[in-house]
């Protein structure tokens, strides 16, 4: 199969995103892409466990005092939701239904937005109770971990939308499938990177 | 085909380095860049042994000293060893599997311009306000209360040119594994190729957390946080950590290859199959492994305790046993063979005594106990000189030798090589051995200088001798390059008469699309096979067809540069009478998306050759 073919819905194959040589190693590569990604923030989590709690001066905020697991815990279903409807746009693009991948598409970005708009409301909350990104060893490796996911997150969100404005009006193409495909397949880890972020982050910052 | 075979001006030339894609030109960046960084890096080298010559010496003060020691070693491991084996890997590992490019010739252009530029920034830094001055580790109880800018061009340099290794890695694995031509196995494939592709996995899981280290430095100096401050709450122990995770598999990311290219050599010239391929296979991915597992042996006087020590310890000494294996493999690959001690056979062979070397006071320096005496002595720097100098950089030597004709079509002289090849190996014993015992004498490493009479005069002074032997071997390579570049004597397809593998097969330097048809491989050492069996060439696994090649770009010079821009933005940012740091950030960053977002929305299908401009040329071969 070749990459300006054209296809019907009946022609389009079952898994466009590795159907040519280049959608292979696309698929590949970024899996293997991925792999990397994780140590990074394994390292970043190794620092922040590491740093968790240590300030300068026993008056400052701790983990237990700042964090609100009502907030986060919305994020968390927003993000995973987001997840959801990017493995529904997945759907209809293996179907070849266009329209229906990009309409996905535009919840999984909406979603995206408002767990962004939640982040820096909750990063703002915390500057004004004094535990900034320089007043502590804690406050570093806090808004270093949780920022670097903040920063996958905006751009994951740019890379779906360029995707979805690029090719809204030539529709789906074995050149375009693969790209659409790894977008979510990022979009998936930055989920589960969250997961983690909640569970280590906060919920493990309440107990102890 | 003759418009490909058209004579180019310089600018012409320049512009298609700048915006190749295609692997064997990009290896020949590698290989050029390589090289000017490690003439650089060599003779920082020599004016360290111009201070130590003799004590009390005042060739260079303390802080330029400093600086110096910081250079050679970052420069020598990140900007010359890597890349030039970066190099030989693009230039040779395609057509070791039979595959017409990398899988992405985009990103393989991409990560040689991120080193290129991450080199660059650092060595800017001598023009600018000063050197790095913490080492080449760069701990950060040193390195965050540097003085100057130095330590930041040391983060931002490392951290653009770690981004463009990451990328070369992945890039190298997907090749390996989507694109080996039909008929080769993952076991038929060349031991050069098993290195590759087991270093490109390290390099995977081995450059993250340096970025993350860095990241966190670049944090602390240019930013104001409090990651190493111990007065806020921080923990340097953190960077020590971080980097030695990374840097641990960084020695076996720079000794593989080297293992690799001596598999091939000590073959090809002792006319025999490599002895105990699949042991080797294993020994190789075993080594990688276990890479990961040890990194707290630089850190054995840290005081992580007995139990940490003891456990870090048993892994460092296993690594011995595989790595004991290859030796014995190259030994018996000999035994019985009927060896030609051409250059770079004289190189393997020499390189297994130096390295194993190496290797014995490894062993010795992995003994918990025994390290809290050797620690920062110059002990510790005679070991590892013996492994990349007598592994590492033997190998490049070797490799660059071996694969000269492959990749650029001529022949060295064998003449001249020899007088490389034993001023080097005589000068490296002689600078490295008397290490060991200066430092089991007390001299700690890293210092600018010493008093007389502690019996350290002569053999500081026969080390610098040996220092200037090797660099004599070096300028011998160097006019030995020039001389064949001049004559330009073209070679054949297997100028060395004993290829064994697919590169051999093909013409030198390949066309640019490498194979007309894709080669079937029967067996590990295919072209070997083939040749047995009286045949010229391979066997073809695919009917003469069009052949699809990507289209050059100048898109991956633009993201480095934005990189490059907003890296000196970051470096100045804590300066207080500096207001156009953070919108000089902002622009750099804005060049490197702004060209990643035009790669994105702009279609690039690449182009083909077509089946009769294929045919043409195998018209005029046989009428030639």
């Amino acid at each position: 199969m070749h990459v300006e073919e054209k296809f019907t819905d009946a022609t389009w194959p079952a898994a466009p995103e590795t159907a040519t040589l280049e959608g292979k190693n696309k698929y590949l590569g970024f899996w293997l892409f991925l792999g990397g990604e994780t140590v990074l923030f394994a390292s970043l989590f190794a620092t922040y466990l590491a740093l968790k709690d240590k300030v300068p001066d026993s008056g400052m905020l701790l983990a237990k005092d700042l964090y609100e697991i009502p907030l986060t815990f919305a994020m968390t279903m927003i993000l995973l939701t987001s997840s959801l409807t990017s493995v529904y746009a997945m759907y209809h693009m293996k179907n070849n239904s266009f329209q229906k991948m990009q309409a996905w598409l535009l919840i999984t970005v909406l979603l995206g937005f408002s767990f962004l708009a939640l982040e820096v409301y909750e990063f703002k909350h915390y500057v004004h109770l004094g535990h900034t990104f320089t007043s502590s060893a804690y406050g570093s490796a806090f808004y270093t971990l949780v920022g670097f996911h903040g920063a996958h997150v905006t751009f994951g969100l740019m890379w779906f939308l360029s995707l979805m404005l690029r090719n809204a009006k030539r529709g789906l193409s074995l050149y375009n499938a693969p790209k659409f495909f790894v977008a979510s397949l990022y979009w998936h880890f930055i989920d589960v990177v969250w997961v983690f972020i909640f569970t280590v982050v906060y919920l493990m910052g309440m107990v102890g | 085909m003759s418009t490909y075979a058209k004579k180019q001006g310089f600018g012409a030339t320049l512009w298609d380095f700048m915006t190749t894609v295609d692997h064997k030109k990009i290896a020949i960046l590698y290989l050029i860049s390589g090289g000017l960084f490690f003439i650089l890096g060599g003779l920082e080298a020599m004016f360290i042994r111009i201070q130590l010559a003799v004590p009390d010496n005042n060739f260079m003060s303390a802080g330029t000293f400093n600086e110096m020691i910081t250079m050679h070693g970052t420069t020598m491991i990140f900007l010359a060893a890597m890349p030039i084996l970066l190099g030989i890997m693009n230039a040779v590992m395609p057509l070791q599997i039979g595959a017409r490019d990398v899988a992405f010739p985009f990103l393989n252009s991409l990560g040689f311009w991120l080193f290129f530029f991450g080199g660059v920034v650092l060595n800017l830094s001598w023009f600018m306000g000063g050197a790095p001055d913490a080492g080449w580790t760069s701990y950060a109880s040193l390195s965050i209360h540097s003085q100057g800018h130095g330590v930041d061009f040391y983060v931002l340099g490392l951290q653009i040119s770690g981004f463009g290794t990451l990328i070369a890695g992945i890039n190298f694995l997907v090749t390996i594994i989507n694109m080996r031509t039909p008929g080769m196995t993952y076991m038929r494939m060349p031991m050069f190729t098993w290195t590759t592709f087991v270093v490109s996995a390290l390099i995977l899981f081995a450059f993250p957390p340096l970025t993350v280290g860095l990241t966190l430095m670049l944090f602390d100096r240019m930013f104001g946080a409090n990651f190493f401050d111990a007065a806020a709450g921080g923990n340097t122990i953190i960077w020590e950590h971080l980097f030695w995770i990374f840097g641990h598999p960084e020695v076996y990311i720079l000794i593989l290859p080297a293992f690799g290219i001596f598999s091939e050599i000590l073959a090809t010239f002792s006319r025999k199959r490599l002895f105990g391929y699949s042991s080797m296979v294993f020994a190789t991915v075993l080594i990688g492994f276990l890479g990961f597992m040890v990194w707290a042996h630089h850190m054995f006087t840290v005081g992580l305790g007995p139990i940490a020590n003891a456990i870090f310890a048993v892994a460092t000494m296993a690594i011995a046993v595989p790595t004991g294996i290859k030796i014995f493999n190259w030994i018996f690959t000999m035994w019985g063979g009927s060896v030609r001690f051409t250059v770079p056979m004289l190189y393997a062979v020499s390189f297994i005594p130096s390295f194993t070397m190496g290797g014995v006071t490894g062993i010795m320096l992995a003994a918990a106990p025994a390290d809290y005496q050797y620690h920062d002595s110059y002990f510790v720097v005679a070991h590892f000189h013996y492994v990349i100098v007598g592994g590492v950089v033997l190998g490049i030597l070797a490799g660059i030798t071996y694969y000269w004709p492959k990749i650029f079509g001529t022949m060295l002289n064998e003449t001249l090589g020899k007088f490389t090849f034993w001023f080097f190996l005589i000068g490296f014993h002689l600078t490295f051995f008397i290490q060991h015992f200066l430092g089991l004498w007390g001299m700690p490493r890293r210092v600018f200088t010493y008093l007389p009479g502690q019996g350290w005069e002569t053999s500081n002074l026969v080390s610098t001798a040996g220092a200037i032997f090797m660099a004599v071997g070096v300028i011998i390579l160097l006019i030995n390059i020039i001389i064949t570049s001049v004559k330009n004597v073209r070679v054949g397809n297997d100028p060395w008469e004993d290829g064994r593998t697919l590169e051999w097969s093909i013409p030198s330097p390949p066309p640019f699309y490498n194979f007309k048809q894709l080669p079937l491989a029967r067996g590990l050492d295919a072209y070997w096979i083939e040749k047995m069996e009286g045949k010229k060439e391979m066997t073809p696994a695919e009917p003469l067809g069009d052949i699809h090649m990507p289209n050059g770009s100048i898109i991956p010079i633009c993201i480095t540069i934005g990189l490059f821009v907003a890296s000196f933005g970051a470096l100045y940012n804590m300066d207080a009478d500096k207001t156009w740091t953070v919108p000089v950030i902002i622009i750099g960053l804005l060049i490197t998306f702004g060209s990643m977002l035009i790669r994105s929305i702009k279609d690039d299908h690449g182009f083909h050759i077509h089946k009769e401009d294929l045919m043409d040329d195998k018209d005029k071969e046989v009428k030639a």
